[in-house]
C-alpha cells in the first residue's frame, strides 16, 4: 500500500472528530432541521398545525358541553337556528348541538382522519414508488400494473367495497381514504425516482460500487422525496374533505350529530342561507388547518435541499 | 495492497474487440462503439483520444459495466487480471468497482450528490470496500481530502458539494475514486469542465495520486496536450474504431494514420506565427455504420485512395505501433520524396 495512509485497520477509532452526521443520510435531516428552524413560512405553518393539535387534544377542558349531545334540538325549527347568545358563543347547529362545542371536538375527528389516512396513503405509495422507480425492470411493470387497476376502479366505490369488507367504523373510513390515496404517491415518487436514476451523480456513485440498496434510499430517495411530501399536505385538505363525502354516504359513524369539519360541512348545505355560519366556520377551519400543512410542507421540501441556505 | 501482484507478461487490462450497440425500441441499431482492441499494463498510463462522439465515454463505460443492459448490446472481451468483466454478475462488477478499478467523470459540478455531505460520499466507499467502520473511514477521510489539496478537511467533511468551488470538487471526485487505492482508474475528460487554471492544478493532484497509489491510468480526453503531459501509450480512436495506437514518443514525433496528424495539427504551436490560421480537420464525423464500406475516415482524408473505399483497414502492427490506415503520412512523406 503505497498511499502513505495507515491501513484501515489499524486507524484508531475518532473520538474528537467532528460528525457530519448519525447514519447514512443523518446530516440530511439535521441540516434540514436546521434550515426549517429559521424559516418563517415552516414557523408560521408549524404554529397552525400546532394549534389545532392543541384544541384537538385539550378540547374536553375547553368545551363547555359534550359534543353531539343535540339536546337543544327543541329549539332548532326548520326555518331558524339560534344563533350566539351567552350560554351558545357561537350559537346551535342544525341538530341543536353547541357549534362552540362542536368545532372543537371536529378538530380531534378531522386532524386524525386527515393525518392517518394521508399517512397510511404516503406510506404504502411511497413504498410502492420507490420499489418501481429505485429498481426498475420487473419490479417496476409489475407495481405500476397493481397501481394502474387500483386507479381504474373509482375510489368512492374502493371506499364502500373496503367498508363492507372492514365494517362501518373509523379505520375503515381512514383505511378507504388511504387506499384511495395510494396512486397518486406511487406515480408521483416513480417519476422522481426515475428521473433520479439518470443523474451523473447516480452513475458516479455505481462507478465507485456503492451498494444497490444505499443508492436507492440514501442517494436517490432524498433527492426525490420533496414533491412527494409536498403532495401529501395538498392531500390531508382533501382527505379531511373526503371523510366528509363518505360519512354522507353512510360509511363512517351512523350518528349525523357527531363532531367532525366535513360533515358539519355537508350537512349546513340546507340551512346556508340562514345560518351561513354553520358552513363558513368549519369551512374556515379546514381551510386553515390545509393551509398550515402546506405552508409546512413547502417549507420542508425546501429544507430537504441544502442548496437552500437560509 | 496491489504491489508485489505485478504480472509483466499479462496486462492488467486488455479490451478485445469491444463493440457497443444501441438498440432502442422502434429506432435503428447505432453502433457506438466498433472495434475497440488495446491493452493497460499494471502502473501504465494510457490516453484514449479521439474527436466528440468517437465512443470514448461509451468505451469506458462498457469496461465498467456500467452501461444499461436494456437496449444494449456488448460484445467482444474486458479481460481485467485475468477475468472477463462482460461476463461477470452485476454483484461481482459492483463489488470490484470503486475497488479494483475506479472513474472519474467529467463534470464535476453534477457527478456529486447535492443532498449528502462529502465526508459521507467519501467515506462511504470505504466502508464498502474495506467493511471500515464510520469513524475509521471518515478518518481516512479526512487524510485523503488533505491529500487532492482539499484545505481544512475536518471542517469540508460535513460540508455539502454547493459549498465547493469546481476544482474542489473535482478534487474530492479524485479522492472518491482512489480512496481505495485501485489498479486501475479510468479518467473521462476530468478537466475539460474547469477553467485553465484550475485545470494544471487538478491535473497534477491527480498524476500526483495516480503515482502514489501505483494505479494504472486510463486517461480519455480530446486535449493532446494533457497525453503529452501524462500518457506512456496513446490511443486514437475514431468513429468506433481505435485506428492508431504507439507510444507517446512515437505518435507525437511521428504520427502515421492522416487523422492524428490532422489532431496534431490543429492544436496551436507556440512557435507558429500569431495569427497563423489552424488546420482543423475538414469535414464532420459521419453518422451511419461508417466502418462497413471501406475506411471511415476517407472522406475527410488527404491521402485518400481508391483502395481506403474499397475494403475496410485492419488494426495492424506497423513497426513501432499499430496501424488501421492503407495509406499512412510516412508513406505519403516517403513517396513525394521520391
Ligand atoms: N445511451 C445512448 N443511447 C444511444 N446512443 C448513445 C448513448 N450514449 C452514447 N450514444 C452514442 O454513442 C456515440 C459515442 O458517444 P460517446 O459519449 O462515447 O462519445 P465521446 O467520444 O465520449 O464524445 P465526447 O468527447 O463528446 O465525450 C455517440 O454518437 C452517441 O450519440
Ligand atoms: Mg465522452
Amino acid at each position: 500500500m503505497s498511499i502513505n495512509l495507515p491501513p484501515i485497520s489499524d486507524v484508531p477509532a475518532a473520538e474528537t472528530a467532528v460528525m457530519p452526521g448519525e447514519g447514512p443520510g443523518g446530516g440530511l435531516w439535521r441540516g434540514a432541521w436546521r434550515r426549517l428552524r429559521r424559516n418563517p413560512t415552516a414557523i408560521m405553518g408549524a404554529a397552525i398545525i400546532a394549534f389545532f393539535v392543541l384544541v384537538a387534544v385539550f378540547a374536553p377542558l375547553l368545551a363547555p358541553y359534550e359534543p353531539g349531545s343535540a339536546q337543544w334540538s327543541g329549539d332548532v325549527t326548520p326555518t331558524t337556528v339560534p344563533g350566539p347568545d351567552d350560554d351558545h358563543l357561537l350559537g346551535l347547529d342544525r341538530f341543536g348541538s353547541d357549534l362552540y362545542t362542536q368545532l372543537l371536538f371536529g378538530a380531534r375527528q378531522s386532524l386524525v382522519y386527515g393525518v392517518v389516512s394521508t399517512a397510511i396513503g404516503l406510506s404504502v405509495g411511497a413504498l410502492l414508488g420507490v420499489l418501481a422507480g429505485g429498481l426498475g425492470g420487473w419490479v417496476d411493470t409489475a407495481v405500476m400494473r397493481a397501481v394502474d387497476i387500483m386507479l381504474s376502479v373509482p375510489s368512492l366505490l374502493l371506499a364502500v367495497s373496503i367498508a363492507a369488507v372492514l365494517g362501518q367504523n373509523a379505520y375503515s373510513i381512514m383505511i378507504a381514504i388511504g387506499a384511495a390515496q395510494v396512486p397518486i404517491f406511487a406515480r408521483l415518487l416513480r417519476g422522481s425516482m426515475l428521473a433520479q436514476g439518470r443523474t451523473d451523480y447516480v452513475l458516479a456513485a455505481n462507478a465507485l460500487g456503492i451498494r444497490r440498496r444505499r443508492i436507492v434510499m440514501g442517494h436517490m430517495l432524498p433527492n426525490a422525496i420533496g414533491p412527494t411530501i409536498v403532495q401529501a399536505t395538498l392531500n390531508l385538505a382533501t382527505a379531511i374533505i373526503e371523510v366528509a363525502a363518505l360519512s354522507f354516504l353512510g360509511l363512517g359513524s351512523s350518528d349525523p350529530a357527531v363532531a367532525e369539519w366535513g360533515r358539519m360541512l355537508v350537512a349546513a348545505q340546507d340551512r346556508f342561507e340562514a345560518a351561513p355560519r354553520l358552513a363558513l366556520l368549519p369551512g374556515t377551519a379546514i381551510a386553515v388547518t390545509a393551509l398550515g400543512f402546506t405552508l409546512f410542507g413547502e417549507a420542508l421540501r425546501e429544507a430537504l435541499d441544502p442548496r437552500n441556505r437560509r | 495492497m496491489n504491489a508485489g501482484r505485478r504480472d509483466n507478461d499479462q496486462p492488467l487490462l486488455s479490451v478485445r474487440n469491444l463493440a457497443v450497440t444501441f438498440q432502442l425500441r422502434g429506432q435503428h441499431a447505432a453502433k457506438a462503439v466498433d472495434d475497440v482492441s488495446f491493452d493497460i499494463r499494471a502502473g501504465q498510463h494510457v490516453g484514449l483520444v479521439g474527436e466528440s462522439g468517437s465512443g470514448k465515454s461509451v468505451t469506458s463505460l462498457a469496461i465498467m459495466g456500467l452501461l444499461p443492459r436494456r437496449g444494449v448490446r456488448v460484445s467482444g472481451e474486458v479481460m481485467f487480471d485475468g477475468t472477463n468483466l462482460l461476463s461477470k454478475s452485476r454483484g461481482e462488477m459492483s463489488a470490484l468497482r470503486g475497488r479494483d478499478i475506479s472513474m472519474v467523470f467529467q463534470d464535476p459540478m453534477t457527478s456529486l450528490n447535492p443532498v449528502i455531505p462529502i465526508g459521507i460520499q467519501v467515506a462511504e466507499i470505504i466502508q464498502r470496500h474495506f467493511n471500515a467502520s464510520k469513524s475509521a473511514a471518515l478518518e481516512r477521510t479526512e487524510e485523503l481530502l488533505a491529500r487532492v489539496g482539499i484545505p481544512d478537511p475536518r471542517r469540508r467533511l460535513g460540508e455539502y458539494p454547493h459549498q465547493l468551488s469546481g476544482g474542489m470538487r473535482q478534487r474530492v471526485l479524485i479522492a472518491m475514486a482512489l480512496a481505495c487505492e485501485p489498479r486501475l482508474l479510468i479518467a473521462d475528460e476530468p478537466t475539460t469542465a474547469l477553467d485553465v487554471t484550475i485545470q494544471a492544478q487538478v491535473l497534477e493532484v491527480l498524476k500526483k495520486l495516480v503515482a502514489d497509489t501505483d494505479a494504472a491510468l486510463l486517461m480519455i480526453t480530446h486535449d493532446l496536450g494533457i497525453v503529452a503531459g501524462l500518457c506512456d501509450t496513446v490511443n486514437v480512436m475514431y468513429a468506433g474504431r481505435v485506428v492508431e495506437s504507439a507510444t507517446r514518443e512515437r505518435l507525437f514525433a511521428q504520427p502515421q494514420h492522416p487523422y492524428t496528424g490532422g489532431l496534431l495539427e490543429s492544436i496551436p504551436k507556440l512557435d507558429s506565427p500569431r495569427g497563423a490560421p489552424l488546420r482543423p480537420i475538414p469535414g464532420s464525423p459521419t453518422q451511419v455504420l461508417p466502418w462497413s464500406e471501406g475506411c471511415a475516415f476517407a472522406p475527410r482524408c488527404g491521402n485518400r485512395t481508391e483502395e481506403c473505399t474499397a475494403r475496410t483497414p485492419d488494426l495492424d502492427p506497423a513497426g513501432d505501433r499499430h496501424l488501421r490506415c492503407f495509406n499512412p503520412l510516412s508513406r505519403t512523406a516517403a513517396e513525394a520524396r521520391r
